[in-house]
């Protein structure tokens, strides 16, 4: 349970930033665990040369990681969306984007394995006859601190209610005097920042190579839409439940069934509740 | 005055190069001294498996330097023509098709994988040609090609090589383990790994008590192993790839796994980049291994200038600094395949693996005798201890002592430290 709890807190930010592009803007980003993968990779490259926390620098990469987002978001805009050829071009682009960012990973990095060195990895602390890794935990908090804080941002700022506005109205938005070009720019680089948060946290789980990415692809993607398009507390929910079946799954029934089993209770919350479990 | 075209030194030269073009259009003419011999093949330089193809890739190019300093083969230079396959299988057929229809290759060797020899075997059979394998688990079982070489030393039974020295040593110990949990990632060597592992439990007459795959995928091993741990097993054997090792042995440590013996398959603790980063997280751990710096490898002739050459040329391809797994290996396929192409004096297909199956070479891996479906006619998968590593430091692993080969007996370097909480302090 306890482990599962662990697991879904990290499943629910590695998920955040798709459920604010993907959820909330509707722009089907494929290239986004590449991204993971770019934080993984900075948070690394800090760590092997100045001995940096992976998560520090996780933390301290967002605001580049944004920049980087809203770039993406504008080329994307000025080349399909203003066009309204988003669709299926622009699926190829974020495509292409997955496999260039890989490319280049594989090119600075090479293919081996990376690891970060921190502290706590290695080391856990018993908690009622239950020993908790701070590999797990760690990212868990940061994860969960994460959710509250997009969700405070969403809801609680002058961006972030425009941000939820332009997911359901765009036009009305306009009508109101704001652009929602600008405002769609800043959630991107949100959703990026995000993944690139996430990043710095997957790197302290386990090692990583620039094709990481595509064991994220299906993981991210399903913890949103069980969640309900763009609802941050259901991203959370989401992440904790597929966390703690695959952890149950493993301990008592056989690993092999875990992803199975998770992706099964994905089409059973689909089908009962095709929003999602807090989808609108 | 005579016409230049009715002059019969013209007609003679007209004649000349007619019949010359003619006759290098179908091939009579044998290819010239200055002809590169071409070998070709498929590497995983991309993809899951690029960690050990691009070093793979540049042990066969250093060989490649090497011959050529030395005049090339039969007076010929070798040239290398390859692609990279993505480590997908399904680029093999379309590759190999370039290469020998197009590229017009004279010899081919597989790339890295038993998953990548696989589509391969077949092209090499329906064409008749020599396939050197490199690192395949068990490919020919099934075809039986006699044309076909493996360089991986896993011997006449690859099935249970990875896991028979771990058993033995295991039941040499007294009082002997009685439980055993073996667990594993739901993919091919894996898989193979375990089936042997079963059948050697049976023979041992130890008793399992854990026993189970998990996706390749997974993120968290704690789960799984918590699962082990409530077993309470003497006996661990883990098959895994290299992202589940790391992530088995970091949960067995924060969930406090402490059997009598583990490790066993454990693919990736050989790479360098793990030994740096893990530390003393794989002291007392007992794992399979090819190549260890310990005195007996490194006195093969040829080894240490193969080294030194792979080290300072490691950091500009961005490989494996060490090279330790597979690089030796790889440089030691292109030993055999270029001393049987002198020996027979030509690039008859037949001839050459007519010659590679009756003898026995000289590599800087040692002496590499062929056996039954193209397997080493004798074993040498290695069972090493980590033992005593302190820190992250990459020197500590160039030179003997740090991976002690326990098995088998004629490459011992030392003993084993039993149990594992032992060789953990």
């Amino acid at each position: 349970m306890v482990a599962g709890l662990l697991l879904g807190g990290f499943y629910a930010a590695v998920s955040l930033g798709v459920s604010v592009i993907f959820g909330l803007l509707d722009i089907a980003n494929i290239a986004q665990p590449a991204f993971l993968l770019l934080g993984a990779y900075a948070a690394y490259l800090m760590n092997t040369s100045f001995a940096l926390d992976p998560i520090l620098t996780g933390i301290l990469f967002t605001p580049l990681f944004y920049l980087l987002g809203a770039v993406v978001y504008r080329v994307y805009y000025e080349s399909f969306e203003r066009r309204g050829e988003e669709s299926l071009r622009g699926l190829v682009f974020f495509f292409g984007l997955l496999f260039i960012i890989e490319v280049s990973l594989s090119l600075k990095f090479g293919v081996d394995y990376r690891l970060v060195q921190a502290g706590y990895i290695g080391k856990s602390i018993d908690l009622g006859g239950v020993g908790i890794a701070f590999r797990l935990l760690v990212p868990c908090l940061v994860g969960i601190g994460m959710t509250v804080a997009l969700y405070l941002f969403l809801g609680r700022t002058f961006y972030g209610r425009a941000i939820m506005a332009v997911s359901q109205d765009r036009l009305a938005l306009r009508l109101m005097g704001a652009d929602p070009v600008h405002i769609k720019t800043i959630a991107f680089g949100v959703g990026i920042a995000a993944a690139s948060l996430a990043g710095a946290l997957l790197v302290t789980i386990a090692p990583v190579v620039p094709s990481t990415d595509r064991d994220y692809i299906g993981r991210m993607f399903a913890t949103t839409v069980l969640g309900g398009m763009g609802s941050i507390p259901g991203t959370l929910a989401a992440g904790v439940i597929l966390g703690m079946v695959e952890s149950l799954m493993s301990t008592f029934f056989g690993p092999s069934w875990s992803l199975a089993v998770s992706f099964g209770i994905l089409l059973i919350v689909l089908a009962v509740r095709p929003a999602g479990l807090f989808g609108r | 005055m005579i016409q230049a075209w009715a002059r019969p030194m013209t007609w003679v030269l007209v004649t000349l190069v007619t019949v010359t073009l003619a006759l290098a259009g179908t091939g009579v003419f044998p290819a010239r001294a200055a002809d590169p011999i071409k070998i070709g093949f498929g590497m995983a330089l991309t993809g899951g498996l690029s960690a050990n193809g691009k070093p793979a890739l540049l042990a066969v190019q250093i060989w490649k330097d090497d011959i050529n300093k030395k005049g090339g083969l039969l007076g010929r230079p070798v040239e290398l023509v390859f692609y990279d396959d993505q480590t997908n299988p399904a680029t093999v057929p379309q590759i190999y098709t370039k290469l020998l229809e197009v590229d017009k290759v004279d010899l081919i060797i597989s790339g890295y994988g038993t998953n990548l020899i696989a589509p391969l075997l077949p092209i090499a059979m329906e064409r008749k040609l020599t396939l050197m394998g490199m690192f395949g688990l068990a490919n020919n079982e099934k075809y039986q090609y006699p044309n076909y070489f493996q360089i991986q030393p896993a011997g006449p039974e690859p099935q249970i090589s990875t896991a028979i020295g771990f058993f033995e040593l295991a039941a040499k110990q007294n009082p002997k383990p009685q439980t055993v949990a073996i667990v594993g990632a739901d993919a091919e060597y894996p898989q193979n790994a375990l089936v042997g592992a079963r059948e050697l439990i049976k023979k041992f007459g130890f008793k399992t008590v854990y026993d189970k795959t998990y996706p390749p995928s997974t993120t968290d091993y704690t789960p799984i192993v918590r699962a082990i741990k409530a077993t309470n097993p003497e006996i661990v054997f883990i098959a895994s790839y290299p992202p589940d090792s790391v992530g088995m042995l970091r949960a067995a440590q924060e969930v406090g796994l402490e059997p009598k013996i583990m490790g066993g398959g454990m693919v990736g603790l050989m790479f360098t980049t793990f030994m740096t980063s893990l530390g003393s997280l794989l002291n007392g751990i007992v794992n399979y291994d090819f190549w260890a710096p310990e005195p007996a490898f490194l006195a093969m002739p040829g080894i240490k200038e193969f080294l030194k050459e792979y080290q300072a040329r490691a950091d500009k391809a961005g490989v494996d600094p060490l090279g330790y797994y597979l690089p030796p290996y790889s440089y030691a396929l292109m030993q055999v395949l270029g001393q049987a192409v002198e020996a027979t004096k030509g690039l008859d297909q037949q001839k050459i693996a007519d010659y590679i199956r009756k003898t026995e070479f000289a590599t800087i891996v040692g002496r590499v005798k062929f056996g039954k479906n193209g397997e080493w006619a004798t074993g040498r998968t290695l069972m090493v201890q980590y033992q005593k590593i302190s820190g992250n430091s990459i020197d500590q692993f160039r030179g003997p002592g740090k991976k002690v080969v326990l098995y088998p007996d004629e490459f011992k370097s030392g003993d084993l430290i039993y149990p594992y909480a032992a060789a953990k302090k």
